[in-house]
């Protein structure tokens, strides 16, 4: 735990938890959705066929990604697009500037982009000198209150509409105390599209693109990608390598799963794909490294590559939906961001496999079958073998291990437990113990179930009786 | 260019030795339902409208009853041209701002989530479908398709620069999970089901 600045999962879920009521509602609003997804995915006879076919799909590019990105930077190409590689964040957010500075533009309209989460390119464009507004309603929000977003696919999820009233009073000076989300929402479409028509350089993220085909999809409800993108001279596109699929055609299969996964619903409302720039304008895509190289070459985590941001492991997570999205200081939040973290900075991030009950939820509704339950619990054994666990828990587990495995000091061990917790019941029931944390103790029992075998097994009966 | 060929050549280290199969696709999609009673059920769970009509005269009567024609109406089917302009396909974009209503056709659409197949020929701008208040689409009903594998077979090798599934209106649901429709796009979805 070497970053000073982070603070823990488990202190920030405790943080989260003060307000009981705030929490249950989070928790609460979650579970709906994760119903939503259920009952969406109950009406598809062929839903366990489509994941495996989709978890297929992506081990087969995960096998063969070197190649299909290859075929898919000709292929853009060829379709006029302008293809820009970077190996980490620093790189990405100086190309994404350049290609602005090389237009002499200061402004940016945004949708959704994990991706330039992950390499705070927002900061870096504002040090530039550069204004970046979220267009997605969610994204719009939290930027206005300067937080990042706590959940992948509802940014704002963490917040009660009376904060996106109070925010809004503040910014865009809508009535004091109205908190109709309508209202709200009918004044950041006004104000956004004032953005939409102004704005010449429009980011967004990407959600699928194509070797076949060079072509890129993005999809979303509110239309905000496609305003910023077709009303801008330029479009830059950023993604992550894995995000490239084999075939137009396996599309198919990736949107029937995708907004089910994410929200219940059978389909995003808008599903784009970008083929060619409109004549006399640029499209630009920025294929990212920023450390996926080297999780493919981990055998045990290169699976989490699979994932296709649907959100579906964080609604189910009751970690998550009990601790928040911000805990997790990592972009993505959840359950696989939890096995991406640790990817990206082993120390910074080494508390977040650990934000588990290893329940196996998650598991169970990935969209593309990843096995994030099991990395988590193989992330700890990494990270405990390369000294990233803190010295406390290292120490009780070596001690635990040592009194587990030998009866006459666990004996012992038990004995004066037992003592103590009856005659000095404050040198257990305070705050240095982490047991006593939110619980009661148990009351002392008489004696051990040792003990009482002793006195009862069989043998000892016998013996009493002769 | 070195990042590039620092990144592919990493991968290229990394990626698994061997490279796992493509799985068969023919097998998905073979669901049974009725294909115009489920779209018509879907679209108005998603927000949208649903109307049969049986020709273009038809459709001119519901705009009439239902819209202001004193406000801007744009359509890219002549068929229309009695209560929607032609002539906009080559304006700056942005002019597009103050439509009111924007009707087009769609390739097909797609039962199991209503969602209509546009490209750029059929928009007359790419940004129309999203900066109109307001959106009509009109689709055959004999091109209504079960699935999103149909989708894509149908749509094969199609040449396109821009294309998009459009399902219901603009939506979101970002404050306390209410849904609002009309986020940043249409307010509203009309989609004529033509005979």
């Amino acid at each position: 735990m070497s970053s000073k600045k982070t603070i823990q999962h488990s202190e920030a879920a405790a943080r989260f938890n003060k307000d009981t009521e705030r929490v249950n509602w989070h928790d609460e609003t979650l579970w709906f959705v994760r119903e939503k997804r259920d009952r969406s995915a109950n009406q598809i006879a062929d839903w366990e066929l489509l994941r495996e076919t989709a978890s297929k799909i992506k081990n087969n590019v995960l096998s063969n990604i070197h190649d299909y990105l290859i075929e898919f930077e000709a292929n853009a190409k060829k379709n006029g697009i302008t293809v820009h590689w970077a190996a980490d964040a620093k790189e990405h957010n100086e190309i994404v500037h350049s290609i602005m500075a090389k237009h002499d533009v200061k402004q940016m309209v945004k949708s959704k982009s994990m991706l330039t989460e992950e390499c705070h390119l927002n900061d870096y464009l504002a040090e530039k000198g550069i204004e970046v507004i979220d267009s997605d309603l969610g994204e719009y929000i939290v930027q206005l209150r300067k937080e990042p977003p706590s959940h992948i696919v509802l940014p704002a999820i963490h917040l009660k509409k009376e904060d996106v009233s109070e925010t809004f009073h503040e910014h865009l000076g809508t009535e004091k105390g109205n908190i109709d989300p309508q209202y709200l929402t009918e004044s950041a479409r006004l104000s956004l599209r004032n953005t939409f028509l102004t704005r010449k350089v429009a980011l967004t993220g990407v959600n699928f693109a194509i070797a076949e085909t060079g072509e890129i999809v993005v999809c979303t409800n509110e239309g905000n990608a496609d305003m910023g993108a077709h009303l801008a001279d330029v479009h830059i596109a950023c993604m992550g390598f894995e995000k490239l699929i084999p075939q137009r055609k396996h599309l198919g299969v990736f949107l029937r799963l995708l907004a089910r996964s994410a929200t219940g619903q059978p389909i995003t409302t808008f599903s784009s794909h970008f083929k060619k720039p409109r004549e006399g304008k640029e499209i630009h895509i920025v294929i990212v490294d920023n450390g996926r190289s080297t999780q493919l070459g981990r055998e045990d985590f290169r699976n989490s590559l699979k994932c296709i941001r649907c959100g579906a492991c964080m609604n189910t997570c009751p970690v998550y939906r009990r601790s928040g999205g911000h805990s997790y200081h990592n972009a993505v939040a959840g359950p696989i961001g939890s096995i991406l973290a640790p990817n990206l900075d082993m120390s910074k991030n080494a508390d977040l496999p650990f934000a588990s009950t290893l329940c196996g939820s998650c598991t169970n509704v990935c969209p593309v079958k990843i096995d994030i339950h099991d990395q988590l619990y193989k992330w700890r054994q990494v990270l405990v073998k390369e000294g990233h666990t803190p010295t406390s828990k290292t120490v009780a587990m070596k001690t635990m291990a040592t009194v587990l495995a030998n009866p006459t000091i666990f004996n012992i061990a038990g004995k004066s437990g037992r003592f103590v917790m009856k005659n000095l019941p404050g040198l257990v029931n305070n705050k240095m113990n982490k047991w006593y944390d939110q619980r009661e103790m148990p009351a002392v029992p008489q004696e051990s179930f040792r003990e009482w075998y002793k006195k009862n097994s069989r043998e000892a009966k016998a013996k009493d009786n002769e | 260019m070195s990042s590039k060929a620092d990144i592919l050549k990493k991968i290229k280290q990394n990626q698994p030795a061997l490279i796992t199969d493509l799985p068969d696709l023919s097998v998905l999609g073979s669901e049974e339902f009725d294909v115009l009673e489920t779209y018509k059920t879907v679209l108005k769970n998603i927000g949208g409208d649903p109307v049969e009509v049986g020709n273009y005269a038809e459709i001119i009567q519901y705009i009439k009853a239902n819209y202001n024609l004193d406000k801007r109406l744009i359509t890219t089917i002549p068929e229309l041209s009695e209560i929607a302009t032609l002539d906009w396909t080559n304006d700056d974009p942005h002019s597009l701002q103050d439509v009111e209503l924007n009707v087009i056709k769609a390739h097909f659409g797609v039962a199991e989530n209503s969602a209509l197949w546009v490209t750029d020929d059929l928009l007359g701008q790419r940004v129309s479908p999203f900066i109109a208040q307001y959106l009509a689409i009109i689709v055959y009903k004999k091109d209504i398709i079960p699935t999103m594998h149909q989708a894509y077979e149908k749509i094969g090798n199609q040449e396109y620069g821009f294309g998009t599934f459009i399902a219901g209106p603009s939506k979101t649901a970002d404050i306390e999970q209410s849904l609002v429709l009309g986020a940043h796009g249409a307010r509203g979805l009309i989609v004529f089901l033509l005979d």
